[in-house]
């Protein structure tokens, strides 16, 4: 069996890289997943998630030189108030104990989330996915957008941290100075990395089977043209993130007013002292000792960056997903243009 | 056939995950056996999901892993609460003397189990899934045997498995069985071409009609007339206007979109300098 399974790595590992590596690195190529993996993701969040919470869970797999292969999932439980006693790591280790018994693999590669709209950059998913890189370099975090794939296409993307918000988040300094240091946009925090869905030959024929035995019909919801009700829950979001944008900008604005002030302020006083030294000095008195100015003045604290940083790259997701949306109604107007054509 | 009992309903991440184990299996085992879990209803059993046990097998004696099965099932538990063990799954084409035993041990944990197969070795060039539930038969008081009565198995879907599904039937057709996910145009493109496959047998099956080489069947007739009726009479104007507004939103949205990047990376740029 091993020798099997070595036969499928290597195959994986070549058709994944005639299927090129979109990001130009080698070793970044596209991430196998298992189908299993995904269904089993989807049945996840259709049991226990609701409304705007999120259902989280490990990804595990194989990391074969320098890529990725994710090959089986399991669920965490959610965070309830009554559960305090409840051990997430003791939970981990048994679930992953119990897993290399049946020979799943119990490499820990990263986790998933599922996303209300497309709102996941934020704090915690950062600390949290910067501590899997930490562990393993090649760890990812899938995120599943619920909503999007029940308008019609399976929604599942793969977010890695940039080699330079690594370091950022190493040295914990996220002050103005080590962002700009560092030279970060809002670009370039995550980087996706594209993901292919790998069939075994076994579920290949499970997949004719189905095909056979099932009678459900398609419903074609990707067709759908009623669907405003998303564009405008998107909108609603994405304004409220500008909103806090432009509060952190206010904030940043007074910041740099401040600073300011205070450097003219302190530039007044030792202009003043030295006038006044000058002056002793023609009255023979002694000069007045030089005070520490950095004392006197004390710089006004520069406001986290990092924050402002998020949110940025949260409306930039926003806005590419409500681009997304845009292209895809427009071909389906323009669709029905051409239907309603051919009848009238 | 005559069928007595529930209705088993199974979903595809079970299969799904039932193959992926027996890919797994260990060097020598010829079976892989496992657990299912999920609810009970009145006339119906639903499989929502299960996990493989580790069992060992040979000529005259089994071993299953209870500890481990009964660890797991805790597990499990604290993620989806309402699932609770409603049988067994096997691969493989026949039940053996060794099922009975299994599905002895499975009576003590759930009320009526079932057993699944899966014939994963494809014996007759099928994946036989097929659900048995065990009945007592015999002369009470006497020896009582078990006899295995089989019971219609139903798949069913959430919608977004339905999506999944799709995806990955659409995947298996794919060469390197492999295939990445597609997003924004192609996607309606991708729906639309497939709305097209369909229209195109529709419109053979009404050709073979018309020039008689096929008998009219009044109930196709029916949902023919529902299709065509179902595009909507519209005016030219009316339609022409509704398309316009329509279009004019989303292009405000996408140039409101598209201002909002350009304003944040601007700021950004500001804040870098």
């Amino acid at each position: 069996r091993d020798v099997a399974k070595r036969a499928r790595m290597s195959s994986a590992a070549s058709s994944a890289t005639r299927a090129g590596s979109l990001n130009g690195r080698p070793g970044r190529s596209c991430i196998p997943i298992g189908p299993h993996v995904v269904l089993k993701m989807i049945k996840h969040y259709q049991e226990e998630g609701q409304g705007t919470e999120v259902v989280q869970g490990v990804l595990l797999g194989l990391v074969v030189e320098d890529r990725l292969e994710i090959t089986n999932c399991f669920p965490f439980p959610q965070h309830t108030e009554d559960d305090a006693d409840f051990d997430e790591v003791q939970y981990q280790m048994e679930m992953m104990r119990s897993l290399r018994h049946v020979n799943i693999d119990h490499l820990h590669v990263g986790w998933y989330q599922s996303t209300y709209y497309g709102s996941f950059v934020s704090r915690a998913l950062l600390d949290s996915q910067f501590s899997y890189q930490h562990a393993i370099e090649e760890s990812v975090v899938l995120i599943y957008d619920p909503i999007k794939t029940a308008q019609g296409s399976l929604s599942l993307k793969a977010y890695r941290l940039t080699p330079k918000l690594m370091e950022i988040c190493k040295e914990k300094d996220f002050s103005a100075e080590g962002l700009k240091k560092a030279m970060i946009g809002f670009e370039h925090m995550f980087e996706e990395v594209p993901i292919v869905i790998k069939n075994s030959h076994l579920i290949n024929v499970l997949m004719w089977e189905l095909e056979e035995k099932s009678t459900v019909a398609d419903k074609h919801e990707l067709l759908n043209l009623s669907s405003s009700n998303h564009l405008e829950k998107s909108l609603q979001l994405l304004m409220d993130r500008v909103d806090d944008m432009s509060q952190d900008i206010v904030k940043y604005n007074t910041y740099s007013r401040n600073l300011s002030k205070q450097q003219q302020q302190k530039h007044q006083y030792t202009q003043r002292r030295q006038q006044e030294n000058a002056q002793r000095q023609t009255r023979g008195e002694p000069p007045l000792p030089e005070e520490d100015i950095s004392k006197m003045f004390k710089p006004p604290q520069p406001p986290p960056r990092m924050d402002t940083l998020l949110i940025a790259g949260q409306i930039n997701n926003y806005c590419q997903n409500v681009k997304e949306f845009t292209s895809q109604n427009l071909g389906k107007l323009f669709l029905a243009e051409a239907l309603q054509g051919h009848n009238s | 056939m005559a069928v007595h009992g529930p209705v088993v309903k199974i979903h595809p991440v079970v299969l799904a995950s039932i193959a992926d184990s027996y890919e797994r299996r260990n060097e020598g085992a010829s079976r892989v056996i496992g657990t299912l879990l999920g609810t009970v209803d009145k006339h119906s059993v639903e499989v929502t999901n299960c996990f493989s046990v580790p069992h060992n097998e040979s000529e005259d004696e089994v071993a299953v892993d209870m500890e481990f099965a009964k660890n797991m099932y805790e597990l499990h538990k604290k993620v989806s609460p309402t699932e609770v063990i409603i049988g067994w799954y096997a691969t493989g084409f026949d039940i053996t003397e060794h099922s009975v035993l299994i599905h002895e041990y499975y009576s003590r944990e759930a009320v009526n189990p079932i057993h699944l197969t899966v014939d994963t070795a494809l014996q007759s060039n099928k994946m036989n899934i097929r659900a048995y539930i065990s009945a007592q038969m015999g002369v009470p008081g006497k020896t009582v045997g078990v006899m295995f009565t089989p019971l219609t198995v139903k798949y069913i879907y959430y919608d977004t498995e339905r999506i999944g599904v799709g995806l990955l039937q659409r995947t298996r057709d794919a060469p390197n069985r492999a295939k990445g996910l597609t997003s924004d145009l192609c996607q309606v493109g991708g729906a639309a071409t497939r709305v097209q496959d369909m229209l195109t047998t529709v419109l053979a099956y009404i050709e073979e009609v018309l020039s008689g080489k096929v008998q009219a069947d009044n109930s196709v007739g029916r949902f023919l007339t529902d299709l065509v009726s179902k595009v909507p009479k519209i005016s030219a104007e009316d339609f022409e206007s509704m398309l316009n507004s329509n279009i004019n939103d989303l292009l405000m949205v996408t140039y409101l979109a598209n201002l909002t990047q350009a304003q944040i990376a601007l700021n950004e740029k500001l804040v870098i300098l």
